[in-house]
């Protein structure tokens, strides 16, 4: 027996809506089987990690924490993947961002007043946005493959961080840890609640209405679209390939750098040698299962961020290890990506063409 | 001292020199798969578990090449059975192996391994400096050599390598001549993911034959840079992985004489070379566009 795919008539609505929900399923099916296979009580294993989460505000409060950069990553990354430009470096984005953001507050603590976390913000997201434009500009310029010059500045991003903390930036005073100094009030994000909640959360929210007006209302999300369809009729139009490479990776990366400045001010209040556990990787999962659009996208980093809470969830209560997050999120994508074909095509078994013996003859 | 540098760039260049040769041939059937590091790594660890379970380290090594394809294999069925976007799934590979082998590689840790014997070849090791430099060696370095002359044989010296190549450039075509371009390329993604298990083992049973969480570090990415800097020609991607083996081992060897250069610059050398290489390549139009296979990356859904 054979699969074959078999092109719709047209592109079917119901499934365009269910294909996440079916992803996510099969990704609790998939995981229940890893807890078996692990020796663990699938049952128990499922609820510590999808439900569990979900009852009291701490961790309902911890996933909003983690939601907010992996929404702003890939509100960024829905942008350059829908004009087809493949930045997979979202995670140096942040990284950068990040270090640009925090150079105020490590290096002139005393500049402290109302100015100083709104230009910490303009500094990170410019810092994201130069870091973005690396791989842009190689790529307009040089013809140079952008997903792995994006890739390689992830490595040296984080090298660069872990230079700064245990060397120039590290605090003094610290007991030769390798940390910064801790932020001071005025450069820290205002909190939301009683956990490490601030108001990045909001601020992620406000950019993913921005961009939703934008992609369906204005002709730059038009631009978008047209050339990630068909670049050679968005050139007819007047639309420059290389104009909006260098817009959308800029983008990406200004909105990756301002949720790495946001986690460092908001969250760590200073700069360790890791700051991320992954988010810019993790944000192409967010925005691949909110279908690279920006409501999609708000709820598809919820789901995410509760694979982070979870993951530690199991392995505190059940032992399993936390690296169970990144095989469910590799799962989660592999599922997202075969879904989303049943919206292009249905599948059709056929009998091996010996049992059937006649070949289809009937197309020729 | 340089006798000693020599050897250890080799063993640096072999797990990138073994990986970019599968890849190389994955992309020249039209694939691309961006998931080389989740097989590498996971080759690696299973590698590493295996032999460490069965104190046989040839064991260990046809366990990774097994665990590498069975990756590509849950590859190929979605790239070419499912059509899905090709750079997406490969990351989501990529994802997945770094995942899996910390679950597998957590109950490895800080284990003492298990090295590959070294090979010696009768006579020609006995040779002063050139003997122990290039008939001293573990059995897989002689392996990434006769793979590149095999894979090079095969590709533009054999009927399957035409119509490998021929699949990878016009796919349509291809189909159109009655050659199954899906089985072509699930064979060709199977031989890479093969090769990135094998490179994998060859990183935790003769590199540092240890197990070390993301031990691979972005050397599956190197490796996917190599292919595009041989320009898809399996001789230059030896001199790509020499090339990148001997960065490597320079920045160590900077690091322990103490040039007061922070080791994290040092460290970041590898990657900048691979920029700085991309960029170099791509700029000359001439030899990126002879030798790029026309179907790279694109989805092929056969209208029977």
């Amino acid at each position: 027996m054979r699969i074959e795919l078999v092109k719709r008539k047209e592109h079917s609505g119901v499934m365009a809506l269910l294909s996440p929900v079916i992803a996510v399923g099969s990704t609790l099916i998939a995981a229940a089987l890893i807890f078996t296979l692990t020796g663990k009580d699938p049952a128990l294993g499922l609820y510590k990690f999808f439900i569990e989460p979900l009852t009291d505000t701490w961790s309902l409060q911890e996933i909003v924490v983690k939601a907010t950069p992996l929404v702003l990553i890939a509100c960024g990354l829905a942008v350059c993947y829908l004009s087809n430009n493949w930045n997979i470096g979202a995670e140096g984005q942040f990284v950068f961002g990040a270090i640009c953001g925090s150079f105020l507050p490590i290096l002139i603590p005393d500049f402290a007043n109302g100015a100083t976390l709104p230009l910490m913000l303009v500094f990170g997201a410019l810092g994201g946005a130069a870091w973005g434009l690396i791989p842009a500009l190689l790529k307009t310029r040089f013809n140079t493959n952008e997903i792995l010059t994006s890739l390689m500045l992830v490595y040296v991003a984080g090298l660069l961080l872990d230079y700064l903390v245990r060397g120039p930036w590290r605090d003094p005073g610290g007991y030769n840890f390798p940390e910064s100094l801790i932020f001071s009030d005025a450069a820290t994000l205002p909190v939301i609640g009683d956990g490490r909640m601030s108001i990045s959360a909001p601020i992620a929210v406000l950019v993913v209405i921005v961009l939703a007006v934008v992609l369906a209302k204005t002709l730059k999300g038009f631009e978008i679209r047209v050339m990630g369809e068909s670049p050679r009729a968005g050139s007819f139009a007047g639309f420059s390939s290389k104009r909006l490479t260098i817009f959308a990776f800029a983008l990406a990366g200004a909105l990756a750098g301002l949720a790495g400045t946001m986690e460092v001010s908001g969250s760590l209040n200073q700069l360790l040698p890791t700051i991320s556990p992954g988010y810019g990787f993790t944000a192409i999962i967010v925005a691949f299962l909110g279908r690279l659009n920006p409501i999609g996208i708000l709820i598809a980093g919820f789901v995410l961020a509760l694979s982070y809470i979870g993951g530690e969830a199991v392995q505190a209560s059940m032992g399993v290890s936390d690296k169970i997050t990144s095989v469910i999120q590799g799962l989660l994508l592999f599922f997202v990506l075969a879904c989303d074909t049943f919206i292009l095509y249905r599948l059709r078994f056929v009998k091996s063409r010996k049992s059937a013996g006649v070949p289809e003859a009937s197309h020729v | 001292m340089f006798e000693a540098v020599l050897l250890t760039v080799i063993t640096a260049a072999t797990p990138l020199l073994i990986a970019a040769v599968g890849e190389l041939v994955v992309e020249r059937s039209g694939v691309l798969n961006l998931g080389v590091e989740g097989m590498m790594i996971m080759g690696a660890v299973v590698g590493f578990a295996v032999a460490n379970q069965t104190g046989s380290g040839s064991l260990g090594v046809v366990a990774a090449i097994v665990a590498g394809m069975a990756m590509s294999a849950l590859f190929g069925f979605l790239v070419l059975i499912l059509v899905t976007n090709q750079v997406a799934s490969g990351l989501a590979l990529t994802i997945l192996g770094l995942g899996l082998s910390g679950m597998i590689g957590e109950a490895f840790i800080g284990v003492p391994g298990l090295r590959l014997p070294e090979l010696y070849i009768p006579v020609l090791s006995e040779i002063p400096f050139v003997g122990p430099v290039f008939f001293q060696q573990d059995a897989l370095v002689y392996v990434s050599f006769l793979l590149v002359g095999a894979v090079s044989y095969m590709l533009f010296k054999t009927r399957a390598g035409l119509i490998l190549r021929a699949v990878g450039d016009n796919h349509v075509s291809a189909h159109a001549l009655g050659y199954s371009v899906v089985r072509v390329r699930f064979m060709a993604t199977l031989f890479g993911g093969a090769c990135a298990g094998l490179a994998g083992a060859y990183m935790s049973l003769a590199y540092t034959p240890q197990w070390v969480e993301n031990m691979t570090a972005g050397r599956g990415w190197i490796a996917l840079a190599l292919v595009v800097f041989a320009s898809w020609l399996p001789f230059r991607v030896v001199a790509g992985a020499y090339l990148f083996g001997a960065v490597t081992v320079l920045t160590f060897h900077a690091q322990a004489q103490g040039l007061g250069i922070p080791s994290q610059f040092l460290s970041s050398l590898p990657y900048l070379a691979t920029i700085a290489v991309l960029v170099l390549i791509s700029a000359n139009r001439r030899l990126t566009l002879v030798n790029t296979p026309a179907c790279l990356g694109k989805p092929f859904v056969p209208d029977r």
